[in-house]
């Protein structure tokens, strides 16, 4: 078995005219902002769903982040990604939510690295391609319910590193945690959500 | 190596960042043990079910009261 990065070919997370628009928004183009916002709308919704796991709190975590990423625009001095820093923006308030909604809730800072046994208890066959025996809504739903039963802290590494490609530092950036973490917190992620298809996917059939 | 060995560095060999002759130990390992394979293969395959899986797509309605919180925001000259 070979050792491939299991990522998709299609991330183009900067467009190369990116520079330009922040710029432009820096120095007062409100259209260049909403030109901003509609290229990550979508990514900061479902990374606040991701971590706050309602409707209603992820529209607002959004909504506060991209104000508040205006309102503070000219202190991203882009060194780092815009996505980055807006990552970090709207980590913090979808915390903040989810902190409000369920109070021992832990913070990002907290570690979740134990040192339980990681090796998996289940293992049953797949088969070649589990996915494809299901309709796309049932997959769905299949894959939401595996996301949302996974702790917060690691659903958000595994977004940002699987599903957005950030690399481990910049994942670490964003989130204000170390690149020691990141790859424990990734690797939990991917175990855990694997456990929890093989439920499903194990023997190879629905049933 | 042993299992735990493979469970401990199995997300740095899916994203090929091992040290090559941990890999090469790390692949002799699965050669031999038909359960940590299943478990490597699985794991590369729950990602990439998860990176193919369309996204949902952002309400209608939630883009609209975004634009209308920016607008207030941003004053009336914005779009």
């Amino acid at each position: 078995m070979s050792a491939t990065t299991p990522k998709r070919m299609t991330s183009a997370i900067v467009r190369e005219d990116e520079p330009a628009l922040i710029a432009a928004a820096k120095a007062g183009d409100a259209r260049a902002f909403e030109e901003i916002v509609s290229r990550y709308e979508g990514k900061i919704f479902r990374l606040a769903q991701n971590i706050t796991r309602n409707t209603e709190d992820a529209e607002d975590a959004m909504q506060e982040a991209f104000l508040k990423s205006y309102a503070h625009l000219q202190e991203f001095q882009g060194d780092s990604r815009f996505y980055t820093w807006l990552v970090r923006i709207a980590v913090n308030e979808a915390l903040m939510r989810l902190r409000k909604r369920r109070p021992n809730q832990v913070s990002l800072d907290e570690p979740v690295e134990t040192e339980d046994d990681l090796m998996p208890r289940e293992v049953q066959d797949w088969g070649p391609s589990p996915d494809k025996q299901y309709a796309q809504t049932e997959l769905r739903n299949i894959l939401s319910e595996a996301a949302e039963k996974l702790d917060p802290l690691l659903a958000v590494v595994f977004f940002l590193r699987d599903l957005e490609e950030l690399s481990t530092e910049e994942t670490a950036e964003a989130l204000g945690i170390s690149i020691s973490a990141v790859k424990s917190r990734l690797l939990r992620a991917r175990l855990k959500l694997r456990e929890r298809l093989d439920r499903h996917f194990g023997q190879g059939a629905p049933n | 190596m042993n299992c735990d060995g493979v469970i401990r560095e199995l997300s740095n060999f899916l994203d090929g960042e091992l040290d090559p002759a941990v890999q090469r130990e790390l692949e002799r390992h699965l050669g031999d043990c038909g359960e940590c394979a299943l478990i490597v293969d699985q794991t590369k395959k729950t990602v990439q079910i998860f990176c193919d899986s369309e996204p949902v797509e952002l309400p209608a309605e939630v883009r609209s009261r975004l634009r209308e919180a920016l607008r207030r925001k941003m004053g009336p000259s914005s779009a």
